[in-house]
C-alpha cells in the first residue's frame, strides 16, 4: 500500500513539474487585469482585439488574464498582494485606495486621456412598459407612492452613483442647496422598499420579481436587461440631469516594475482609447469618449445633461466621506427618520 | 483493524503525536486568524471600540442577527426533530430522496439559496403571493431573514439527531407502554431525555451557523438600516469604506456574544447529559 502511494506521489509530482515548466515557458509576457464585476463582457471582447493588435505590432504573443468581482474587494486583493498589472475599475475611490497604498501613481488620472476613463455611462430610469406611473424626471420618482428599486447606496458602487445623481439633480435646481438635496434624497430613499445586494440583484428584483415602479441603474445595464428579458418588458427614461459615471484604469507600478511588463501594460490600456477599443465600448453600451463615434451611435446614446463627481462633489476623495462613510449624509438620513 | 475499548493501555499508539497534530492544526486554522482579529481590533482605544460596537445601527443589527438566528434555530429544533424521527422510524416510498434533500442546504451555494428564496417569497412569488393575501410580507422584511436562516440550519439539526434516534431501540418505547405510560409520558419521560443533548447540539450548530450567515440573507433581507440589516452586512459595509479596524470591532463583538451563548448552551448540554445519566442508570434497576 505504501509503495502504491509512493508511486502515485511520484507520478503526481512529475505531472506538477511538467505543468510548472509549461507555465513558466509560456509566461514570457502575460498581464493580469483586475476589474470590477460587470466588465466581464467588455474585456471578453476587448482582450482578443488587443492580442491581435499586439501580435501585429510586436510579433509577441501576450497572455491576458482577467479577474472580476466587486470592485472594492478587488482593490483590497491587489493591496494585499494579488499581482495585477493593471486595474480597470468603476469608481475612482477604488483606484485612490491603491494610490494611497503606493501601488499606483497618485496622478493616475492624468496618465491617460479623459481622466483615465476610456468610456463612461450614466444613471437612467428603467420603468415598466408604457410607463404607467408617467415617471419622466427625478421629482416624479420621489413622489409618495412610487416604489424605487436601487442597490444599497452605502455598500455598492451602483447605489452610490444613484444617490449622487439624485443629490446632484436637487443641487442643480433653482434654490438648490445641500439641505434641499439631502431632503430630496431622503424622499427618494423613503420610496425604496428594499436595498438590493448589488446591481444585478436590483435588476432581478425589478424585472423578475416585478417589484417596484422604477429601477435606477447604469445605461449599459438597460441593454443587458433587453438582451435577457426582451425589449417589450420595459422602457428607458432619461432624466433631465444625471451623473456621468467614469471607469478609471491604472497601471499598478509596483507590479509592472517587478514583472517587467510596463510596456505591455501601457499599450494594453492605451489601446482602450484607440478606434477599435472605443468601438468595442460602444458595442457594449458604454459611451465612448470619441465624439465622432458617439455621434455614430447616437440612437443608442441619446444626449443627456450630466455632471461629474469631480465638478459637483469635489471628487470621490471628498464625496465618499461626506456621503457614504459612517456618520455621512446617508447615515444622517436614517437617524433623522 | 479491530477496535477494542480497553482503558488502561491504548491500542493505537502516538498520543503525543496526535495531540501535537491536533494543536498545530487548530492553531493554524482557528487560533491564528482569530488572534489576528484581536490584534487588528487592538488598534482601537477602548472608547473608540465601544463607540463602534454600540452605535444605533450596530445594536439594531445585533438584535436582528441574534434574534432571527435564535428563532430560526428554534423552528429547526422542532421541525428538524420531526423530520429526523420520520426518516429514522418509518419507511415509505421516496424516503431516500427526502433524506438526500435534507443535505441540500449544505450543498447549495448560499447566494443561490438567497436569490431563490427571495423570488419564492416576494410579493409576486409562488409562496409570497399567498402570504401577502394574509397580510404577511416575507421577502425583504426581518421575517425573510428568519426564512433564509431556517433553510440554512435545517440539516444541522436533522443530521445530529438521526444517529441518536437510530440508537434508541423501539423496544424501549414498547416497554414504557407496557408498563402503563401514556404516549405523552413515553415521549416526555423516555424518548426526549435521550434526544435532548443531541437536539441541543443540533440547535447550537444551526444557531451559530446562522449568526455568521451572509450570502443567503442579503438577497432576501431588504437591507434597510435599523430594520433588516444583519451584522455581517455592516461588517461588509465597513470593509467597503476600507475601514478594516471598524469591521474587526464588529466581528469581535459578534464573536464574544456567540462565544458566551455557545458556552451557555454547552453548559446546559453537559448538565442535561449528566442529569440524564444520573437518572436513568439507577432507575432502570430501581423501577418496580
Amino acid at each position: 500500500m505504501w509503495i502504491r502511494f509512493a508511486n502515485r506521489f511520484r507520478r503526481l509530482s512529475a505531472a506538477l513539474t511538467c505543468a510548472f515548466l509549461a507555465l513558466t515557458a509560456s509566461a514570457q509576457s502575460n498581464l493580469l487585469n483586475v476589474s470590477y464585476d460587470v466588465a466581464r463582457d467588455f474585456y471578453k471582447d476587448y482582450n482578443p482585439l488587443f492580442q491581435k493588435h499586439w501580435k501585429a505590432q510586436t510579433g509577441e504573443t501576450i497572455e491576458l488574464r482577467q479577474s472580476h468581482a466587486g470592485s472594492s474587494k478587488q482593490v483590497r486583493a491587489v493591496a494585499d498582494g494579488l499581482e495585477a498589472d493593471v486595474v480597470t475599475m468603476n469608481q475612482a475611490s477604488d483606484v485612490d485606495f491603491l494610490a494611497e497604498k503606493g501601488l499606483v501613481a497618485r496622478d493616475y488620472a492624468k496618465r491617460f486621456p479623459t481622466n483615465a476613463s476610456p468610456y463612461t455611462s450614466t444613471m437612467v430610469f428603467i420603468v415598466r412598459q408604457g410607463n404607467p406611473k408617467a415617471l419622466k424626471d427625478w421629482p416624479d420618482v420621489v413622489k409618495p407612492g412610487v416604489q424605487v428599486i436601487l442597490p444599497h447606496p452605502k455598500n455598492t458602487g451602483n447605489g452610490r452613483y444613484t444617490y449622487l445623481a439624485a443629490w446632484g439633480y436637487a443641487l442643480k435646481q433653482p434654490g438648490g442647496s445641500e439641505r434641499t438635496a439631502q431632503d430630496f434624497v431622503s424622499r427618494l430613499l423613503k420610496n425604496a422598499p428594499l436595498f438590493a445586494a448589488g446591481g444585478r440583484d436590483a435588476t432581478t428584483t425589478f424585472m423578475q420579481r416585478k417589484i417596484g415602479d422604477v429601477l435606477i441603474s447604469f445605461e449599459s445595464e438597460a441593454e443587458l436587461i433587453a438582451r435577457e428579458f426582451g425589449k417589450g418588458e420595459f422602457e428607458v427614461v432619461y432624466p433631465s440631469w444625471s451623473i456621468l459615471t467614469e471607469f478609471p484604469v491604472a497601471i499598478v507600478d509596483k507590479v509592472v516594475d517587478k514583472k517587467g511588463t510596463r510596456k505591455q501594460a501601457q499599450a494594453y490600456l492605451d489601446f482602450l482609447w484607440s478606434p477599435a477599443g472605443q468601438e468595442n465600448a460602444a458595442q457594449n453600451y458604454l459611451r465612448p469618449r470619441d465624439t465622432a463615434l458617439l455621434k455614430k451611435y447616437a440612437q443608442q446614446f441619446p444626449p443627456i445633461r450630466t455632471f461629474t463627481v469631480d465638478d459637483t462633489f469635489g471628487g470621490w476623495a471628498r464625496a465618499f466621506p461626506t456621503h457614504f462613510k459612517d456618520g455621512g449624509t446617508f447615515d444622517q438620513i436614517y437617524q433623522l427618520k | 483493524m479491530p477496535s477494542t475499548r480497553s482503558h488502561p493501555a491504548r491500542v493505537l499508539p502516538g498520543f503525543s503525536l496526535s495531540l501535537g497534530c491536533a494543536l498545530v492544526y487548530l492553531s493554524l486554522l482557528v487560533l491564528l486568524p482569530l488572534s489576528g482579529l484581536g490584534f487588528k481590533a487592538s488598534h482601537l482605544s477602548f472608547y473608540e471600540f465601544w463607540e463602534m460596537a454600540t452605535g444605533e445601527r450596530a445594536l439594531a443589527s445585533y438584535r436582528i442577527t441574534f434574534g432571527a438566528s435564535l428563532l430560526a434555530a428554534l423552528i429547526n429544533a422542532v421541525f428538524g426533530l420531526i423530520v429526523a424521527w420520520v426518516l429514522v422510524r418509518y419507511s415509505f416510498p421516496g424516503k431516500r430522496l427526502i433524506d438526500a434533500l435534507v443535505d441540500l442546504p449544505f450543498a447549495l451555494p448560499t447566494a443561490v439559496a438567497g436569490i431563490t428564496l427571495a423570488t419564492l417569497y416576494s410579493s409576486n412569488g409562488w409562496i409570497g403571493r399567498y402570504a401577502e393575501s394574509f397580510g404577511v410580507k416575507v421577502a425583504f422584511t426581518p421575517l425573510g431573514i428568519v426564512v433564509a436562516l431556517t433553510f440554512i440550519g435545517l440539516p444541522f439539526v436533522v443530521r445530529t439527531l438521526q444517529p441518536v434516534i437510530e440508537d434508541i431501540e423501539p423496544e424501549v418505547e414498547e416497554a414504557a407502554a407496557s408498563l402503563g405510560a401514556s404516549r405523552l409520558q413515553t415521549f416526555v419521560r423516555v424518548v426526549f431525555p435521550g434526544l435532548f443533548p443531541a437536539l441541543l447540539t443540533g440547535f447550537t450548530l444551526a444557531f451559530s451557523r446562522s449568526i455568521g450567515e451572509y450570502g443567503s440573507v442579503i438577497f432576501i433581507a431588504g437591507n434597510m438600516p435599523l430594520i433588516s440589516e444583519i451584522t455581517p452586512l455592516l461588517i461588509i459595509s465597513k470593509l467597503e469604506q476600507y475601514d478594516v479596524v471598524g469591521a474587526t470591532a464588529l466581528a469581535v463583538v459578534m464573536l464574544l456574544i456567540s462565544f458566551a451563548l455557545l458556552l451557555a448552551v454547552n453548559t446546559l448540554q453537559w448538565w442535561a447529559a449528566n442529569r440524564h445519566h444520573g437518572n436513568t442508570r439507577p432507575s432502570t434497576g430501581g423501577k418496580p
